[in-house]
C-alpha cells in the first residue's frame, strides 16, 4: 500500500479543479486517478463553444476548457494516473484501483469523489417496441461523431430536450443529417434557453413539448418511431400517435450521478440529487471524503462545476492539515417551489458566508426566494424568472448564518 | 422592424425586444451591454462561431476538434462546414494551429492537441 495526502477519483473538470485548489491550499501530495486514456472527462467530446464565460471570462470549446485545467495540473506536478479504474473507496479512505500494472491500494489523507455522471438509458426509460440498432444516448452519439469520426445516422429523432440533446441536434445538422423532431415529455424544456435558440430555432428543428416516443420500429435498424402527446400524468394520448420515419433515435433524458463507489462505501445519498449528502465544504457524511461536480449534483455549466470543485479541494486540504471540521451543523431543506438545496447541512459558527445552490420544481416568472431558519430570515433574492434547468445560487452572510439554530428552509413566492 | 429574441450570450437568456430602422435600433429587455450588441448584430448581420472536427489521417479513428477563431456570418455556416469536411490533417497538432485560413475574414483553428 502506498500513501498520498489527497486522492482524487476522476480527472474531469471537477477532479482537475479540486486538485489545483487543494495544491494551492498547501497540500502538494495530490494524485488524480482517471479511467480514460487522458484527463478532461466529458469535455473532450464537447467540441462546441460556450464554456468558460463565467469562470475564465472567455468563451472556449470543451477541449480548450479542459486544457486550461490540464496545464494548471501539470504545472504543479500533480501526478495523474490514466487508464486507472478505481474499484473501491473505504470509509477509512483506502482507495483501491486497477490498471495495466495491476492492483494498487492507496491510503489517502482525504479523498475527493469527482466521477461525474452518466446518461439515462433506453432500458431505464421503458420505451416499447423492437430493439434495433440506431438507438443511442445523445452523449454516446456525441463521442462517436466528435472523437471517432463515426456518423451515427442520417434521419434523426431526439427524445429529451436536455442540453446534450439540443447540442446534438445542431451537431447532426452540421454533419448533413436531417433532425426530424425533438420530443420532450415535460411541458417545458430541460435545456438552457440559449441552446433552444441557437441549436433548434437556428436550423428550423421542431421542438414538441408534452410529447414522447411511444414505440420504436425496425428489425435490424431503426426504421421509425411513433411519437405521441402525453396528458398531465405523462400517459400517452392514443389519438395523437403519429409515425415518423427515421434511422436513428437519440436519447437525452437526464443524467445520473455515477455514485457506485460512494454507495458501496456506505456514504449516505440524497434521494433527490442522487449525490452524496454534503456540508458547505462538500464533505460527505464520512469524514475526509469529499464530493464535487456532477457526481454530487448535475450542473448546467462546467464553470459552476469548477467552482464547486475548488470548494471541495480546499475542504480536503484543510482536512489533511487540520483534521475534521468540528461544531454543530444545521440541515437545509427545500420549501415551497424548491426541489432541493445543496449543501444539505451547514456549520453556522465558522464566520464564513455560505452559498446555497438549488433548483426549482417548475418554470416560474418573477419570484422571490427566502432563506429562513425558524422565523429568522437569513437571505432573500429576487429573480426575473426561474426554471428547473437553471441552477440558482443564494449567498447567506456569515452574521446571518450565526443566527440559524433551526433547519434552514429555502422557499419561493411568485411575485 | 419589430422583433423579439432571446439572448444567447450567457445562460441568463434575456428576452429582448428590438424596434426601429436598421441603423437606429432600440433594444429593451437586455440585462447587459453585450446583450444589446447581440440583439443589434442579430438583426443586422447575425454571426455564429462554428465548431466541428477534422480527421487526423495518420491516427486511427482520431479526429481533432476545430472552431472558427471568430464568429462568421450565419448564412455561411454550411459553406464553412463543407470546407472543414473536405480537410484532413496530420498529427502532431497543437491546439491553436491554423487548419484553414481565409474563412470569411477569420480562420479555422484546432481546439485540441493530438500528440
Amino acid at each position: 500500500m502506498t500513501a498520498h495526502d489527497i486522492v482524487i477519483v476522476g480527472g474531469g473538470p471537477a477532479g482537475m479543479a479540486a486538485a489545483v485548489a487543494a495544491y494551492d491550499s498547501g497540500v502538494t501530495d495530490v494524485v488524480i486517478l482517471d479511467r480514460e486514456d487522458s484527463v478532461g472527462g466529458i469535455l473532450r467530446q464537447c467540441i462546441h463553444n460556450g464554456f468558460g464565460l463565467h469562470k475564465l471570462g472567455r468563451e472556449l470549446t470543451g477541449p480548450e476548457y479542459a486544457d486550461v485545467y490540464r496545464k494548471e495540473v501539470e504545472k504543479r506536478g500533480i501526478k495523474i494516473y490514466c487508464e486507472t479504474m478505481v474499484t473501491a473507496v473505504s470509509t477509512d479512505r483506502v482507495v483501491t484501483a486497477r490498471n495495466r500494472q495491476g492492483i494498487m491500494k492507496i491510503q489517502a489523507g482525504a479523498v475527493v469523489l469527482a466521477m461525474g455522471c452518466r446518461e439515462r438509458s433506453r432500458g431505464a426509460l421503458n420505451i416499447s417496441g423492437t430493439r434495433p440498432a440506431g438507438v443511442y444516448s445523445a452523449g454516446t452519439a456525441q463521442k462517436l461523431i466528435n472523437c471517432e469520426g463515426y456518423m451515427v445516422g442520417k434521419k434523426v429523432v431526439i427524445l429529451g430536450s436536455g442540453d446534450i440533446g439540443l447540442i446534438m441536434a445542431r451537431r447532426m445538422s452540421f454533419e448533413g443529417a436531417k433532425v426530424e423532431a425533438v420530443c420532450e415529455i415535460m411541458p417545458y424544456s430541460g435545456g438552457l434557453t440559449r441552446n433552444i435558440v441557437q441549436c433548434l430555432e437556428d436550423y428550423g428543428i421542431p421542438l414538441y413539448l408534452s410529447t414522447t416516443v411511444a414505440e420504436i420500429h425496425g428489425q435490424k435498424r431503426v426504421e421509425g418511431v411513433t411519437i405521441a402527446e402525453v396528458d398531465e400524468n405523462r400517459r400517452v394520448k392514443e389519438e395523437t400517435k403519429r409515425y415518423i420515419p427515421c434511422d436513428t433515435l437519440l436519447l437525452s433524458c437526464g443524467l445520473i450521478p455515477e455514485n457506485e463507489l460512494t454507495r458501496s462505501a456506505g456514504i449516505p445519498i440524497d434521494p433527490i440529487t442522487s449525490g452524496a449528502l454534503v456540508d458547505e465544504n462538500r464533505e460527505t457524511a464520512t469524514p475526509g471524503i469529499f464530493a464535487c461536480g456532477n457526481v454530487l449534483q448535475v450542473h448546467d455549466l462546467v464553470d459552476y462545476v469548477s467552482d464547486e470543485a475548488e470548494i471541495a479541494g480546499i475542504g480536503a486540504a484543510n482536512f489533511v492539515k487540520n483534521g475534521a471540521v468540528t461544531g454543530e451543523t444545521v440541515a437545509t431543506k427545500p420549501g415551497n417551489g424548491v426541489r432541493y438545496v445543496l449543501p444539505q447541512r451547514v456549520h453556522t459558527d465558522k464566520g464564513n458566508d455560505v452559498a446555497l445552490f438549488m433548483r426549482v420544481t417548475q418554470p416560474f416568472g418573477k419570484v422571490r426566494f427566502t432563506v429562513k431558519s425558524g422565523d429568522e430570515v437569513l437571505a432573500t433574492a429576487v429573480r426575473l424568472k426561474a426554471a428547473p434547468g437553471e441552477m440558482e445560487k443564494i449567498v447567506v452572510k456569515s452574521e446571518k448564518l450565526a443566527l440559524a439554530s433551526e433547519p434552514i428552509t429555502v422557499s419561493l413566492e411568485v411575485l | 422592424m419589430k422583433r423579439d429574441l432571446i439572448c444567447i450570450i450567457c445562460p441568463r437568456g434575456c428576452a429582448m425586444h428590438v424596434e426601429g430602422e436598421k441603423d437606429n435600433l432600440t433594444v429593451t429587455g437586455n440585462a447587459c451591454p453585450k446583450g444589446k450588441q447581440y440583439a443589434i448584430d442579430e438583426c443586422t448581420h447575425p454571426t455564429r462561431t462554428v465548431t466541428s472536427i477534422v480527421r487526423v489521417s495518420n491516427r486511427e479513428d482520431t479526429m481533432v476538434s476545430v472552431k472558427t477563431a471568430a464568429p462568421i456570418p450565419k448564412e455561411n455556416i454550411f459553406d464553412v462546414m463543407a470546407k472543414i469536411r473536405a480537410t484532413k490533417v496530420e498529427a502532431p497538432i497543437e491546439a491553436g494551429t491554423v487548419i484553414l485560413s481565409d474563412i470569411y475574414g477569420t480562420e479555422v483553428i484546432a481546439t485540441k492537441s493530438i500528440f
